[in-house]
C-alpha cells in the first residue's frame, strides 16, 4: 500500500492480467505464494508424522480395516472438480464476466461443501467403530493430517463465501479480481496437497 | 468420551499462591499498572497512545515498540538468570525450591530466545530495512502491525503464567513424554504452547512480510548485488524462518492436541513416538539460532564498515555465506541429539555438516577484519560492541566444532559446556550484534546520540562480566556439572568457579542497569543529531533527517552504486557537480492506521487463554472474533490515503531539506 502502490489501473496493456494491474495486487499475490511456501512445509511435517506413525496401530484399528475406497475415490473426484470450476471462475474473471465467475465459484463452494460432508462422514463412521484419535498414534496422525487438510477446506469455502458478496456488491475490479485470484491459488494449493493424501494415505493404505 | 487435561486432573488454585517472591512480584504488576494508568490518564494521553501506536501501521514505530518489548524481555530473562546463578553461587543453597528452579530455567530459555532475541531482530529489520532499500514502508504494512500484535500478546501470555497458573517448566525444548499430560498436568505447560503458538504465527509473517519487501520495494537502480549487507542477512533469516516456522507449528499443535485431547503422538503408550518431537524441535529450532544470528552478523557489516571508513571487505562471499549459512542450517539439526543414537552413519553425517558451518562464518570472520585493516577505525558504541563480539565468536565457534564432534558431545551433551558454549553465541553473537545495532540506530530513530562515556563503561563492564560468568562454566561442564540441576553438593570441586560465574552473571546486571542509565540520562540531556548523518554513514538511512519523516523520502531515491549514500557524499567531495533534484514532489500513497491488528491479537490472547484453562466456550470466543476481523478487513475498501504535495512540502521545509 505504500511506495506508490497505486490502487489505479496502470496503462491497461492486454498482456498484464487484471489481478496484477495494480502494485498492491502483485506484491499481494507474490507474497501469497510465499505464505503457500509456509504451508507446504507444514503439510509436509504431518506428512512426516504419518508416514512414521501409521504402522503404530497398537493393536486397534489398521488403514485396510478402515479406508472405504468408494469413499476416498468420490472424494478425490469431486475436489479434482471442483480446482477446474474454480479455475473457470478465475478465467471467466479475467474475460470480465463477473456472473459466469460467480457462477463457477458457487459451483466450486458446492463441491467444496460435498467434499467436506463426504469427509466428516468418514469421520464419524470412523469414530463409531471405535478408531479415534485417542486409540493410536496412527489414528492421531491419520485425524491430524486429513483433518488440517479439511479445515483448510472449511476455511477456504468461507473465504469465497466473503469474496462472492464482494464480487456481487462491487464487481469485477482489480481488487476483486484479485482476491479470486488468490483464492484459487489457495484453493489449487489444497487439491494438490490432497493428491498427496490420496496416495500417501488412501492408496498407500489400502494396497 | 474421557478428554485429559488440567480441568480433570489437579487442582492447581487459579492465582499462584504460597511463594512470597509471586506476592512480591503481584504487587509489583498491580502497583505498575496502576502507575500506568496514573499517568496516562493524568496527562490524558489515552489518545495518543491509541492513535499515535496502537493502531499505527508505520514500520519506524512498529520498530521501537519491538525494541521496547525486546529490552523490557531482556530485563525478565535477566532478572530469571540472576535468580539461577544466585541459587547456583554456592552449594547446598536454599534460595529457590526445585520446582521455581524449573520453572525459571523454562521461562529464562523460552524468553531470551522468542520473546527477546525475536523481537530484537524485528525491531533492528523495521527500523532499517525500509529506510536502507529506499522504500516506504514495508510491502504490508498492516500485516506487519498484527505481526508485532501477536508478537506482543503471546509474550503477555507466558508472561502471565508466572502469577495466573503457573509457569511452565519442561525447559524451553520442553520435550516429551515429560512434557505430556500424565507427567506435567497443569495449565504451566500450555502456556508455553500456546504462547509460542500466536508470537510464532507473527514472526513468520514477518518473515514474508520482509522477504517480499526486500525483492519486490527497492529503489530503482538498487540491484540486488547493491544492497547493504544489513538487508542481505534479512533475507537470508526471512527464509530461514518461512522455511522452518511451520516445523515449529507442527511440533506445538500436536503437543498441544496430545495434551488436550489426549491424542498419541508424542506418548510412551498405543505407539507414540516422543523423539519425533524432539525431531521436528530441532528442524526449527537450529535454523532459528541463524535466524537471530544473521541479523547480528548483518549489523556488524553495517557498523565494522561504516567505523573502519572502508567499504565491506568481500562483498559478494559475504552473500555467499550467509545464503551458505542458510542452507547449511536446515542440515544440522540432529546435533542436539547425538545422543539419540541414530547410529555412527547418521551422526557423521550431522556431525561434519555442523563443522562445515564454520566455513562461510570463517569467510566473515575474515572479512570484517580485512574490513578493518587499514582502516581509519573510530571506537564508537557500536564499533564497540562489534569488536568485542569476534573474540567471542571465535571461542563460541570453536567449541562449537568440539560439541559437534559426535563421540566428544557424548561427554559434553547437557553439561555446563554446552550452557557456556551456546550463551557464547547467543549472547555474543545475537545480543551484542542488537545492542551494536541499537546504538548505531538510535539516532535515526530518536534524533539523539546515547552517551558515549556511560556506554563505554557498561560495555567494559559487560565485557569482562561475560566472560568471568561463562569461562569457568566451560570447565565445569568437563567437571561434570549438568545443566538443570538446581543444587549441588559440597565437595565436588565445583564450588569456586560457580561463584566466579555467579559475580559474572552480576556485573552482567550492573551493565544492563548502566545501559538503563545510559538512555535515561542521554533523554535528560540529549546530544542531538541535527545531520541525519551523526555516523558519517554509508547507506541511505543516513541520508534521511533523523527522525526520518513518516513517508520516509519525499522522491524515492535513485541507486548508482553499492553504498549509495557515501557515493554521493564522495562525489560532493570530489567537487563533482551532483545532479540537483528536479522531480516535482508527488502525492504520496500510504496505509491508513488501524485498530484492529491490535483487536485481532487481543481475541488471539483470548482464544489461547481459553486454551490454557481448557475453557472451551472462550476459546471459541477467540476463535469467533480472529474471523470477525478477518472479514472486517476483507470488507474493508478505505485502507489508505495520500498525503498531498503541500503537506510535504511543509514537513520537508520543517526539517530544513528543501
Ligand atoms: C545475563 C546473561 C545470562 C545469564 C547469566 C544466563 C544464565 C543462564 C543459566 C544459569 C541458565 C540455566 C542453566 C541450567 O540450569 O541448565 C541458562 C539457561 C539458558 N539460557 Fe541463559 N543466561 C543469560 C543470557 C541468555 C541469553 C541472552 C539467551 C538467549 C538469547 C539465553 C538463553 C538460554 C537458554 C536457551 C537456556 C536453556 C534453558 C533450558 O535449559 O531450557 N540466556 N542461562
Ligand atoms: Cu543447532
Amino acid at each position: 500500500m505504500s511506495l506508490a502502490h497505486e490502487e489505479v489501473l496502470s496503462t491497461p496493456s492486454s498482456d498484464v492480467p487484471v489481478e496484477y494491474s495494480t502494485e498492491d495486487g502483485a506484491l499481494k499475490i507474490f507474497g501469497f505464494w510465499i505464505f503457500l511456501a509456509t504451508d507446504l512445509i507444514l503439510f509436509a511435517c504431518l506428512f512426516t508424522m504419518y508416514q512414521i506413525l501409521h504402522i503404530n496401530t497398537a493393536g486397534g484399528p489398521t488403514e485396510q480395516e478402515l479406508y472405504d475406497v468408494p469413499g476416498f475415490t468420490a472424494e478425490t473426484l469431486i475436489l479434482l472438480v471442483s480446482s477446474f470450476t474454480c479455475g473457470l471462475a478465475t478465467l471467466e474473471m479475467r474475460r470480465g464476466r463477473r456472473s459466469a465467475s460467480m457462477g463457477w465459484l458457487v459451483v466450486t463452494v458446492l463441491l467444496g461443501l460435498s467434499f467436506i460432508f463426504l469427509e466428516v462422514r468418514e469421520f464419524v463412521d470412523y469414530v463409531n467403530r471405535g478408531a479415534t484419535m485417542q486409540r493410536s498414534a496412527f489414528l492421531s496422525s491419520f485425524f491430524t493430517l486429513v483433518g488440517t487438510h479439511g479445515c483448510h477446506v472449511s476455511l477456504g469455502i468461507l473465504w469465497m463465501l466473503s469474496i462472492l458478496y464482494q464480487l456481487g456488491r462491487r464487481g469485477i475490479s482489480a481488487m476483486t479480481a484479485r482476491k479470486i485470484f488468490i483464492v484459487g491459488l489457495y484453493w489449487h494449493f489444497l487439491d494438490v496437497v490432497w493428491v498427496f493424501i490420496f496416495t500417501v494415505v488412501y492408496l498407500q493404505g489400502v494396497m | 468420551m474421557h478428554l485429559p487435561g488440567y480441568v480433570n486432573n489437579v487442582a492447581t488454585p487459579f492465582f499462584v499462591t504460597g511463594d512470597p517472591m509471586i506476592y512480591a512480584s503481584d504487587v509489583l504488576i498491580v502497583l505498575t499498572l496502576v502507575a500506568i494508568v496514573f499517568v496516562l490518564t493524568y496527562f490524558k494521553k489515552w489518545g495518543w497512545l491509541w492513535r499515535e501506536w496502537i493502531t499505527t501501521v508505520d514500520h519506524k514505530k512498529i520498530g521501537i515498540m519491538y525494541l521496547i518489548a525486546a529490552l523490557l524481555m531482556l530485563f525478565r530473562g535477566g532478572v530469571d538468570a540472576m535468580l539461577m546463578r544466585t541459587q547456583l553461587a554456592l552449594p547446598n543453597m536454599r534460595f529457590l525450591e526445585a520446582e521455581h528452579y524449573d520453572q525459571i530455567f523454562t521461562t529464562h530459555g523460552t524468553i531470551m530466545i522468542l520473546f527477546m532475541a525475536m523481537p530484537f531482530i524485528f525491531a533492528m529489520f523495521n527500523i532499517a530495512v525500509p529506510l536502507q532499500i529506499g522504500a516506504r514502508d514495508v510491502a504490508f504494512p498492516y500485516l506487519n502491525a498484527i505481526s508485532f500484535w501477536l508478537f506482543f500478546f503471546g509474550a503477555l501470555l507466558l508472561n502471565l503464567s508466572f502469577v495466573i497458573g503457573g509457569s511452565p517448566d519442561g525447559g524451553w525444548t520442553s520435550y516429551p513424554p515429560l512434557t505430556e499430560w500424565p507427567t506435567d498436568p497443569g495449565p504451566g505447560e500450555n502456556f508455553y504452547l500456546l504462547a509460542l503458538q500466536i508470537s510464532g504465527i507473527g514472526s513468520m509473517a514477518t518473515g514474508i512480510n520482509f522477504l517480499v519487501t526486500i525483492l519486490k520495494m527497492r529503489a530503482p537502480g538498487m540491484t540486488l548485488m547493491r544492497m547493504p549487507m544489513f538487508c542481505w542477512s534479512v533475507v537470508g533469516a526471512s527464509i530461514l524462518i518461512i522455511f522452518s516456522f511451520p516445523a515449529l507449528t507442527v511440533a506445538l499443535a500436536l503437543l498441544m492436541i496430545d495434551r488436550l485431547f489426549g491424542a498419541h503422538f508424542f506418548t510412551m503408550l498405543q505407539g507414540g513416538n516422543p523423539m519425533m518431537y524432539v525431531n521436528l524441535f530441532w528442524v526449527w529450532g537450529h535454523p532459528e539460532v541463524y535466524i537471530v544470528v544473521l541479523p547480528a552478523f548483518g549489523i556488524f557489516s553495517e557498523v565494522v564498515a561504516t567505523f573502519s571508513r572502508k567499504r565491506l571487505f568481500g562483498y559478494a562471499s559475504m552473500v555467499a555465506s550467509i545464503m551458505a549459512i542458510a542452507v547449511i542450517s536446515y542440515l544440522v539439526w540432529l546435533h542436539h541429539f547425538f545422543t539419540m543414537g541414530a547410529g555412527p552413519g547418521v551422526n557423521s553425517f550431522f556431525a561434519i555438516s555442523t563443522m562445515s558451518v564454520g566455513i562461510p562464518t570463517g569467510v566473515k570472520v575474515f572479512n570484517w577484519l580485512f574490513t578493518m585493516y587499514q582502516g581509519r577505525i573510530r571506537l564508537k558504541l557500536p564499533m564497540l560492541w562489534a569488536i568485542g563480539f569476534i573474540p567471542n565468536f571465535a571461542i563460541g565457534g570453536a567449541t562449537g566444532v568440539m560439541l559437534a564432534v559426535a563421540p566428544g558431545d557424548y561427554q559434553y551433551h547437557n553439561s555446563y559446556f554446552l550452557i557456556a558454549h551456546f550463551h557464547q553465541v547467543l549472547i555474543g553473537g545475537v545480543v551484542y550484534g542488537m545492542l551494536a545495532g541499537m546504538y548505531y540506530w538510535w539516532p535515526k530513530m530518536f534524533g539523539i546520540i546515547l552517551n558515549e562515556r556511560i556506554g563505554r563503561w557498561a560495555f567494559w563492564v559487560f565485557n569482562i562480566g561475560f566472560y568471568v560468568c561463562f569461562l569457568p562454566q566451560y570447565e565445569l561442564g568437563f567437571m561434570g556439572m549438568t545443566r538443570r540441576i538446581y543444587v549441588y553438593p559440597a565437595g565436588m570441586g565445583w564450588t569456586a568457579l560457580n561463584l566466579i560465574s555467579t559475580i559474572g552473571a552480576y556485573l552482567m546486571g550492573i551493565a544492563f542497569v548502566l545501559i538503563v542509565w545510559q538512555v535515561l540520562y542521554s533523554i535528560r540531556f540529549p546530544e542531538r543529531d541535527v545531520t541525519g548523518d551523526p555516523w558519517d554513514g554509508r547507506t541511505l538511512e543516513w541520508s534521511l533527517p533523523s527522525p526520518a519523516p513518516h513517508y520516509n523520502f519525499a522522491r524515492i531515491p535513485t541507486v548508482t552504486a553499492r553504498d549509495a549514500w557515501w557515493a554521493e557524499k564522495e562525489a560532493r567531495r570530489r567537487g563533482e557537480d551532483v545532479q540537483k533534484e528536479l522531480r516535482p514532489l508527488e502525492p504520496i500513497h500510504m496505509p491508513n492506521n488501524s485498530g484492529r491488528p491490535f483487536i485481532l491479537s487481543v481475541c488471539f490472547f483470548i482464544g489461547g487463554f481459553g486454551l490454557v484453562f481448557e475453557w472451551y466456550w472462550l476459546a471459541i470466543l477467540g476463535g469467533l472474533g480472529v474471523m470477525l476481523c478477518l472479514l472486517l478487513r476483507s470488507l474493508e475498501t478505505n485502507t489508505d490515503h495520500y498525503i498531498p504535495v503541500e503537506e510535504i512540502r511543509r514537513t520537508e521545509a520543517a526539517l530544513g531539506r528543501l
